[in-house]
């Protein structure tokens, strides 16, 4: 029997949508099978029939056509939120991205925000290969002129997108594919769109993640405690602006850090997190900064190959190990 | 069109004026980039005109235009002025884009002017967007969106008038065909030349339009313009014009003739005008002759204004990267026993 309350991260985002289309006639939802398909990943189910098609509305397999459209729909008032069915197909709109989304306020001096939220799946572990696996998160991360949230709880799934909403600038939500069917009851209260949080703690060690690593890392806390290892987890939330503070405030009192990000190591979010804890809090460190990251190659599809390929909870057990013996 | 008018009210003259306001402002414009002060890209709209005007000889106040990066001329017709477009060239603070996009990123919320793109083709997503709020709106106005004939070779072109044409989006699409993609002989690019042909294989109204004769266009796009209000949804003009100087001020132009060009220059669209005009005695020398003072006036006021606006305060370099009405927002999870 499930306790009362109880739902799925897949249950959570179309609550908030659903909520987002009744609070607001500005908003809409658009993409690629969101509608009579029920959604690739079955979280716009129901809608259409709840709302229609002129308000849940499947488009043509056109990503750039349709994403830059959502920005077109932004400039002229409404509140789009389009689903690009996973982030390597929004390689096809990065174009869109990159070049309107995200200079459009600044390129005419301030004259057009664009208020767009863009959803899209993204992360490994379904055998589902290359084309259909990567985490390119930190790549959009990169760019001035966005946000980018990473909801890795049910609360953030249900809550973030409102605030995304809110924001008068284009807002992209990662969701986890490997997160979609994550159960439970999510406690009633405030998620904003800013902060890191502290999801353990622990004063030996911090460990980083966000997304679908959030949960292998508080497994490998959970396993670092049997071993007498106290560990913070810093779930980041927020890619971009990242929440320095909180990270920065955790190390002061750990002294250690480990990194895990399900993106690739070179030139990745990790790097940069690692760079910026080299700025602000290197007195503070006992020991080298660690991470644990995807391999460099593409994401194969054998099993084994797969959960070779990415971050595991026994690497991310060594890596606290070795920073803490260090 | 601007509210300016230096030449009486015949529609003719209103035209002719906006062209040659957009011919003599080029003309400087070419002056002041060999004096260094404006630089970057610059492309020049001479000898295509006819398109920008008769366009928007065809669009109400509260339509919308979104253009290229060879979009002076737009901006000048739809109204925005010569002085902020004059002091984003410069790359001043008074410009219309606050000095941060340049030529090729003129922008004017009040004009509904929805930029230059630099990106060949990455416009035409934002006036489907745009059309769609519109019509989700149920507001009747229409959305120009210039682009060349190169971007027809792009896919955001057939992603767009495909989701435009499948949603009755009213768009008017004015494909500025001006033979060539930078130095790319159209030809050398498009398996099938007949733009217009191509686009209405969209299951949208397309014709081509002699692109060198304002009435002409004016007079199609008022068609079009009309037929979209009526909710007959996209329409695709292709307008067949030239571009008498270089694709850009770094452009040798190599790949076309001296003798190609002189040939197209005989079909000058102001030229053509003013000879229509005079053998209807609409208009006279001196009429021009005051007609072209005026509009050196302008410049000359639009240039004087761009010399003495002021740069940008560097400490504002990362202001508009994110709006400053900003709010660290917070979304609430209900308890439990609201959830589903």
């Amino acid at each position: 029997m499930t306790e009362r309350g109880t739902t799925t991260y897949r249950e959570a985002i179309r609550e908030a949508i659903r909520e987002a289309l009744l609070r607001d006639d500005r908003v809409f939802l658009m993409g690629e099978d969101v509608g009579v398909y029920g959604g690739c990943f079955a979280v716009s189910l129901g809608l259409l029939e709840e709302f229609g098609p002129g308000r849940v509305r499947d488009t043509p397999l056109s990503e750039a056509g349709f994403v830059g459209a959502g920005i077109g729909a932004a400039l002229g008032g409404m509140r789009p939120i389009v689903e690009i069915m996973t982030v390597n197909f929004s390689l096809l709109a990065l174009d869109q991205i990159m070049n309107n989304a995200a200079t459009l306020l600044h390129m005419s001096g301030g004259q057009f925000n664009v208020p767009l939220v863009i959803r899209m799946t993204t992360g490994a572990g379904r055998q589902l290969a290359a084309q259909h696996s990567h985490s390119l998160e930190g790549w959009y991360a990169h760019i001035p002129g966005l946000k980018i949230l990473a909801p890795a709880t049910l609360e953030d799934a249900r809550g973030m997108l409102a605030p995304a909403l809110d924001d008068p600038d284009p807002v992209l939500i990662f969701e986890h594919g490997g997160l979609y069917n994550m159960s439970g009851v999510p406690r009633p209260g405030l998620v904003d769109i800013a902060t890191a949080a502290l999801r353990r703690t622990g004063d030996d060690i911090t460990l980083i993640a966000y997304g679908g690593t959030l949960h292998k890392t508080l497994a490998a806390a959970d396993e670092l405690a049997t071993r007498g290892i106290k560990a913070d987890v810093v779930d980041l939330r927020v890619l971009r602006p990242l929440d320095d503070a909180t990270i920065m405030e955790s190390i002061g009192r750990t002294h250690r850090a480990v990194i895990v990000d399900e993106g690739w190591r070179s030139g990745g979010l990790s790097a940069e997190i690692s760079a910026r804890i080299m700025e602000q809090a290197f007195y503070q460190l006992d020991a080298p900064v660690q991470r644990v990251c995807t391999a460099e190659v593409p994401i194969p599809y054998a099993r084994h190959l797969e959960e070779a390929a990415i971050p595991q909870v026994i690497g991310i057990v060594a890596a606290a190990r070795e920073a803490v013996a260090a | 069109m601007a509210p300016k008018n230096s030449a009486g009210t015949s529609p003719h003259r209103e035209l002719l004026h906006q062209m040659l306001r957009i011919r003599r402002f080029e003309e400087r414009c070419v002056e002041l980039y060999s004096d260094e002060k404006i630089r970057g890209f610059m492309h020049l709209y001479i000898g295509e005109e006819a398109v920008a005007v008769g366009i928007c000889a065809a669009l109400a106040p509260d339509d919308a235009i979104v253009s290229t990066y060879r979009e002076h001329g737009h901006a000048l017709v739809r109204g925005v002025p010569a002085t902020v477009i004059m002091a984003e060239m410069y790359g001043r603070v008074a410009g219309c884009s606050r000095g941060r996009g340049g030529s090729m990123h003129i922008f004017d919320a009040e004009h509904r002017f929805y930029g230059g793109n630099a990106i060949v083709g990455g416009g035409l997503p934002l006036a489907v967007g745009l059309a769609l709020a519109d019509k989700m709106q149920g507001r009747s106005r229409v959305t120009a969106c210039f682009f060349g004939d190169g971007a027809m070779a792009e896919g955001e072109f057939h992603e767009c008038v495909n989701l435009a044409a499948l949603w009755r989006l009213p768009v008017l699409f004015a494909c500025e065909n001006n033979l060539y993609a930078m130095g790319t002989a159209l030809a050398k690019s498009h398996a099938e030349t007949d733009l217009a042909l191509r686009a209405a294989s969209y299951d949208l109204v397309a014709w081509p339009v002699d692109g060198m004769d304002v009435l002409a266009v004016a007079e199609a796009a008022a068609r079009a313009a009309e037929s979209i209000r009526a909710g007959s949804g996209p329409h695709f003009l292709e307008l067949r014009t030239y571009r008498f100087r270089a694709h850009s001020m770094y452009d040798p132009d190599r790949y076309r003739t001296k003798a190609e060009i002189e040939q197209w220059k005989k079909r000058d669209p102001i030229d053509s005008l003013v000879a229509r005009m005079k053998a209807a005695n609409e208009i006279s020398d001196d009429d021009l002759a005051v007609m072209d003072k005026d509009i050196c006036v302008e410049i000359d006021q639009a240039i004087a204004f761009a010399e003495q606006a002021p740069l940008e305060a560097t400490e504002d370099l990362t202001r508009f990267v994110y709006s400053e009405t900003s709010p660290t927002g917070a979304g609430h999870v209900k308890s439990a026993e609201a959830a589903p």
